[in-house]
């Protein structure tokens, strides 16, 4: 079998085949390192068309929280209890607050956007037929959504600094540790929104039974500790609680038993690649039907 | 010519139903090769192991000399796909899918931004290059994945039942940009269960059903060969049809009973026509037309191409 040589047809004046492209296996080697970051850049392109409402709702939603929880409830606190980990309760509900809204947008965004793109807009199929693969589309859907943390996790912070919520010059961290608390969750989520065929109740429960619980119950408002032993298994699973404790660490300097940082970093890692893992094979399955 | 495409016992199976059943072709740079049958035929599966999206269960296939499974990204750099469905990125603009499109070959924006005008140039969609995707019709929905499929410059590109669901005057545009590709050397790959765009469409063709290549040849030669030169048509109502046909027998070649009519293949349908009205049969209606790829079909298989 003769293959035709690159550009053998190539004249610049036709449109099939001006010879201004890359030829087809540079094109193939390409999409194999970077095929995820072409994804990643497409879904980009999507929500800079959402850029403003966007905006608009990750400065609102800390502004909201931050007076409610931080100056009222903080109030009340701070005049009955004095200080909460030594420190105001405004310092100490803020990261956990940062970390938990993270966490609810990686709920919002791996949930219907996912089964969007696998059956109602169905974006992941127009790049099944280019070079790209299942789990690059998997994987850079991922990294586009984490674009979209860190910028809220950095409007959180900004904030925070704003209302004079942070007691260390390391309270910038709690960026990073927002990001990666969110990105645990989302990938585990994006792992299992990938399996399901219809819109049936599962986010409605993820939302009411998983994520209401993990803020109300994973030491965001008050320690874990002030919870009866039986409840709170719900901080040590949910990614919300280890995030918290990582993230007023970096925010006020909470002392930690020796060792726990490490617990709390190693968790949200495993989660996260336990959850890219899944996500990769899910949507290769997916995709190959 | 050289060959691009060659497919040699290729088979797919889903457990135990055989969706593609050991067919084998090739096809020559430059060609237009269709693939005719009726839906569930085991075109768009056939379609997908060339695109290496789908694996095969058997048999050997190449594609500008790569096996789709192990090349798959190089494979599909060669390759241009408008797929059955359009998937084309409602949130996005019209240009912007060219361009986003493109980047998954790996092309970068310098390259990307004049080819985008110039393709929307030939897909007469010039003035909607700022336009929700949306807003267009479904015709101009289709030329616009036909643009985006020729955005990495492909040497083959693949169209599965282009105009379905197109009306006619929209069907007559695309395929003249088609035919324009045909002209500047794209081999086209078309499946259809149109036998219409199978004639205007395809240089040479294999009729499949169930998995099975039934026949392969020219149109022309197709209907040479399992057709005769004309058909007449006769109508006496759905109820007196089964009733009439065996006073027909011999009238011509062969005929065929359809649940609304009955098709008389002969060389002249105007002296078929005679020898009808001769034995004493009026029919309600009658119509003499050329005998086309859907008598093939027919003939192959018993059954009509549009269930």
């Amino acid at each position: 079998m003769t293959e035709i040589a690159p550009g053998s047809l190539a004249d610049s004046n036709r449109l099939a085949y001006s010879g201004r492209a890359l030829p087809p296996g540079v094109q193939g080697a390409r999409a194999r390192r970077l095929g995820w970051w072409y994804f990643t850049e497409h879904i980009l392109r999507q929500m800079k068309g959402y850029g403003w409402p966007v905006l608009v709702y990750d400065v609102g939603q800390p502004l909201l929280y931050l007076f409610a929880m931080g100056v009222g409830l903080g109030a009340v606190v701070d005049a009955n209890a004095g200080t909460i980990d030594g420190v105001r309760y405004l310092t100490f509900v803020a990261p956990a607050l940062l970390v938990s809204t993270a966490v609810m947008t990686a709920a919002g965004e791996m949930t219907y956007p996912v089964m969007s793109g696998f059956k109602w807009q169905r974006i992941y199929y127009g790049p099944l037929a280019s070079p790209i693969s299942p789990g690059q589309i998997a994987f850079g859907h991922l990294l586009a959504v984490s674009f979209r943390f860190i910028a809220q996790a950095t409007v959180f912070w900004g904030l925070m600094q704003l209302f004079g919520a942070s007691a260390s010059g390391w309270s910038w961290l709690v960026i990073p540790i927002g990001v990666l608390s969110a990105l645990s969750f989302a990938s585990l989520l994006q792992a299992y929104a990938a399996t399901l065929r219809d819109e049936g109740f599962q986010f409605a429960f993820i939302q009411r039974f998983i994520v209401m619980p993990m803020f109300l119950f994973a030491g965001t408002f008050f320690e874990l500790t002030a919870m009866p032993v039986y409840l709170r298994w719900i901080g040590w699973l949910s990614p919300v609680w280890h995030g918290t404790e990582l993230a007023r660490v970096a925010n006020y300097g909470r002392e930690l038993a020796p060792g726990m940082a490490w617990v709390h970093v190693g968790y949200l890692l495993a989660l996260l690649a336990l959850g890219l893992v899944l996500a990769n094979r899910n949507y290769r399955r997916r995709l190959a039907e | 010519m050289p060959t691009v495409i060659h497919a040699s016992d290729l088979t797919k199976k889903y457990g135990d139903f055989t969706a593609v059943d050991a067919i084998s072709f090739e096809v020559p740079a430059g060609e237009s090769f269709g693939l005719l049958g009726p839906n569930g035929a085991g075109k768009t599966t056939t379609m997908r192991m060339i695109g290496g999206t789908s694996t095969r269960t058997g048999g050997t296939l190449t594609v500008m000399g790569l096996d789709p499974e192990t090349h798959g990204p190089e494979v599909r750099a060669h390759l241009g796909v408008v797929p059955q469905q359009d998937n084309l990125d409602e949130e996005l603009r019209v240009r912007e899918n060219l361009i986003s499109y493109g980047r998954y070959f790996g092309l970068p924006y310098s390259y990307l931004r004049p080819k985008a005008d110039e393709l929307l140039e030939f897909a007469q969609l010039t003035e909607k290059a700022g336009e929700k995707v949306t807003a267009l019709s479904g015709g101009m929905k289709r030329r616009l994945t036909i643009a985006r499929g020729l955005v990495n410059e492909p040497q083959i590109l693949l169209l599965d039942e282009p105009t379905t669901g197109l009306d006619p005057q929209a069907r007559h545009i695309l395929w003249d940009r088609l035919f324009r590709l045909k002209e500047e050397g794209v081999t086209l790959i078309v499946t259809t269960h149109f036998m219409d765009e199978a004639e205007q469409l395809c240089d040479r063709l294999i009729v499949i059903d169930k998995g099975r290549i039934m026949a392969e040849g020219s149109p022309r030669s197709l209907i040479r060969q399992y057709s005769t030169r004309e058909v007449l048509e006769v109508r006496f109502g759905s109820e007196r049809n089964a009733t009439v046909v065996h006073q027909l027998e011999g009238v011509g070649e062969r005929n065929e009973v359809l649940p609304d009519r009955i098709l008389i293949y002969a060389d002249s349908g105007e002296a078929a026509m005679e020898e009808v009205t001769a034995r004493g049969l009026n029919p309600l209606t009658s119509l003499v037309r050329r005998s086309s790829l859907e008598d093939v079909f027919l003939r192959l298989t018993g059954r009509s191409l549009i269930d």
